[in-house]
């Protein structure tokens, strides 16, 4: 247990691609058990940030702390082994596999089986083979994947395949979650469910959750902290109702004109 | 004024992409599921027909699969379970019982005579090598153009652990047909064959560490680069530092032969176990476990991880796969199964020689990778026991047909590499996703069903 209650720290982390700062040193914490939300405007450095926390990109400078332990610059898989479990703004699966499948590759850090024991399919990975079959199924259930198992999941509708991607996020056994934009192109009843989905995963799975999101509904209606991010810069965070009043999200969002004119419209 | 071309789709099949083969696809693509199973059927007739032209035996055979396929679902549940064991069982004791009665079975028409059972066995170990390449290739998504170097390697392990070439060494293990008193390191070839896998596997390690950093084209030139590397070490290894590691370009030879007991698989023994006969049937069980390994594999959580990372990397990275130790294990089976097969090679020819490992022979594999259907077993299976026939017999046989059918005075074989690129160039055109395809690359390649009403509609529309 990390001593101040926060699974993820991030100190003054930076990163830049050649001369465009992305990320703009910024100081971030998840408290354990919280569902935290990072807004800001397209191109705020938002994904970046996210790529950084699963190892995807290789922070310019500054520390990720996880769980209490340095993680920063980690190839993507020791993170996702450590327990931070992702899924993509732009869906990423496995197009050609199946349901069942992806989340059994989501499976892959916590499963043993070598060359050899595949090969002779011994007792043991037999049993293992089993177990993850069943814990997949589960799991395809539980995140409302219904007789879909043997789909292949480009075959899947978009709503489906927003679910396979949290299921093999879920499947990674992760204790934070982080989802990019997961309501992206979902109708507002879909988008309902998903919010009920992510309160269950917090009350239920005892999971702490990161989203990235646009859709203020969803991010006012389950976050308990929200951070705002534009141009790379941290330039607001605290509950939902504060960041809401907050001028510099405003104007961020808005324009200058807005909180200027003390209000919308004029354009 | 000059006229604006027409958009690539209202074009004549002619002047179309791909011509002939592309407007098949098309009107491929365009059939409901319902349809295309009448396709298929039609297809599947007309090749029997043309089968039973060529030669009615392998018609039969063929359409004996035909019925288990399209037999299967109609099985009483009681036996639906077994149902996956039909067709394998059934090549198996074809494929079994070949040396007892193809002397009988009359010559093809065009491809000439069944082959002898030399080249079954050069059937064999190409299928090997085919399907080690196809866990590269087929499974994990790497490109490899230098698999020769694999083949090199086994079948050098086999020929310096069984053979004269460390004359000044005397060691015995369990190696048939050898005098007490031959110098040299003489050790049981079944044994080699594990242990020219294992060193090949190391070596595939240690070529695999720095390279397959490397993505996609990258990769492929580095793994020819090492394809000509390994070859040229046995070429001018006759004096490394004073040793003679490879004996240059003279080869070793004569390389000792596998035997079971008393029985010697080069002298034989008696009518029935002849060495032809021995030979083949060591090679089949090889195959056999080749391919039920490479089976076991794809459906473990290695063989998903590799599916994982030829779709998406970052993905796969993402949920767990260490990339690099996964790649570097696909490789590392791959050259397993290829140093097998180069070993027991080696041990058939009883000899093993630079000149046997140029780029072509990576370039054939790869052929009969595409050929037969990248990711499936059995599809690569196919392909490559057809090349490696047409590479030893089927092309000479081919050629008379030409010559006696047409009159002219071609010597066909001599084309051969034009011919396999032919075919691999017709391959890409009307079947991207091979012969025997896997069902994974065939949606891959094709666009589903759903997608092509939207597509015509939106190019239509402009």
């Amino acid at each position: 247990m990390s001593s101040n209650g926060d699974i993820l720290v991030a100190r003054q982390v930076r990163k830049e691609f050649g001369g465009l700062v992305a990320t703009n040193d910024v100081d971030f914490k998840i408290p354990r058990g919280s569902v935290v939300s990072l807004i800001g405007p397209n191109g705020a450095g938002k994904t970046t940030f996210f790529n950084m926390l699963t190892g995807v990109y290789k922070p310019t400078a500054g520390q990720i702390v996880f769980d209490g332990e340095d993680v920063t610059g980690k190839p993507p898989h020791a993170i996702t082994e450590r327990g931070i479990g992702r899924t993509f703004q732009n869906i990423r699966l496995f197009q050609n596999m199946t349901a069942l499948e992806n989340v059994m590759v989501g499976m892959h850090a916590r499963l043993r089986g070598g060359i050899v024991g595949s090969i002779i399919r011994t007792p043991r990975i037999r049993r293992e083979e089993a177990g993850a079959r069943d814990r997949g199924r589960e799991l395809l259930e539980y995140c409302g994947l219904r007789r879909t198992d043997d789909e292949i999941a480009r075959n899947l509708s978009y709503g489906d395949q927003r679910r396979l991607e949290v299921a093999r996020a879920l499947a990674t056994q992760p204790k934070l979650i982080l989802l990019d934009e997961p309501t992206a192109g979902m109708n507002p009843q879909e988008t309902a469910e998903f919010t009920a989905f992510v309160e269950k995963l917090r009350t239920e799975e005892g999971l702490t959750v990161l989203l990235i999101e646009h859709d203020m509904r969803v991010v006012m209606g389950v976050s308990d902290r929200v951070t705002v991010l534009d141009y790379g810069e941290k330039i607001a965070e605290g509950t939902p109702d504060e960041v809401q009043k907050n001028s510099r999200v405003i104007e961020a969002y808005l324009g200058k004109q807005a909180v200027e004119g003390g209000g919308v419209g004029g354009s | 004024m000059a006229e604006t071309p027409l958009p690539d789709h209202r074009q004549p099949w002619y002047r179309r992409w791909a011509g002939i083969p592309g407007e098949w696809r098309r009107r491929w693509r365009g059939m409901d599921a319902r349809q295309r199973f009448q396709t298929g059927l039609v297809l599947r007739v007309l090749l029997l027909v043309f089968l039973i032209w060529v030669s009615w035996p392998l018609a039969l055979f063929v359409a004996a699969l035909m019925v288990i396929q399209y037999g299967t679902p109609y099985l009483p549940r009681r036996l639906a379970p077994y149902s996956r064991f039909l067709t394998p069982t059934v090549v198996l004791i074809v494929v079994i019982l070949y040396p007892l009665y193809f002397a009988s079975l009359a010559p093809m028409n065009i491809l000439g005579d069944y082959p002898i059972l030399g080249t079954m066995v050069v059937m064999g170990v190409y299928a090997m090598m085919a399907v080690g390449l196809n866990i590269v290739v087929g499974y994990a998504g790497l490109l490899d153009l230098g698999y020769v170097a694999f083949y090199a390697m086994g079948a050098y392990t086999c020929a310096w652990f069984a053979s004269v070439q460390f004359a000044n060494h005397k060691f015995h293990f369990g190696a048939i047909g050898v005098g007490s008193n031959t110098p040299g390191i003489h050790i049981s070839v079944w044994i080699l064959l594990l242990l020219a896998g294992l060193l090949t596997a190391l070596v595939g390690i240690v070529i695999g560490l720095p390279t397959l950093r490397l993505r996609g084209d990258y990769l492929a030139i580095v793994t020819l680069g090492f394809g000509e590397i390994l070859p040229q070490v046995a070429r001018n290894g006759d004096n490394l530092a004073g040793f003679n590691l490879t004996n240059g370009p003279n080869g070793i030879t004569p390389i000792d032969p596998p035997g079971i007991g008393n029985l010697n698989f080069l002298t034989g023994s008696g009518s029935f176990w002849t060495s032809e006969r021995l030979y083949f049937w060591g090679v089949l069980a090889l195959v056999a476990i080749t391919i039920f390994s490479s089976l076991r594999l794809r459906d473990s959580r290695l063989g998903r991880a590799w599916i994982a990372i030829r779709e998406d990397e970052t993905a796969a990275a993402a949920m767990g796969v260490p990339l690099m130790r996964t790649k570097t294990w696909a490789y590392a089976t791959g050259a397993f199964f290829g140093g097998v097969a180069g070993a027991y090679f080696a041990s058939f020819k009883q000899s093993t020689f630079p000149g046997d490992f140029s780029f072509n022979i990576s370039a054939f594999i790869l052929s009969m990778v595409i050929l037969g259907g990248m990711g499936n077993v059995w599809g690569v299976v196919f392909g490559a026991g057809f090349l490696a026939f047409l590479n030893q017999q089927g092309l000479a046989d081919i050629g008379h047909w030409i010559n006696d059918t047409f009159g002219t005075n071609l010597d066909v074989p001599k084309y051969q590499f034009g011919i396999y690129g032919l075919i691999i160039v017709l391959t890409m055109l009307i079947r991207p996703e091979g012969l025997i395809p896997s069902a994974r690359r065939k949606a891959e390649l094709h666009e589903g069903v759903h997608d092509t009403p939207l597509y015509d509609a939106r190019h239509d529309a402009a």
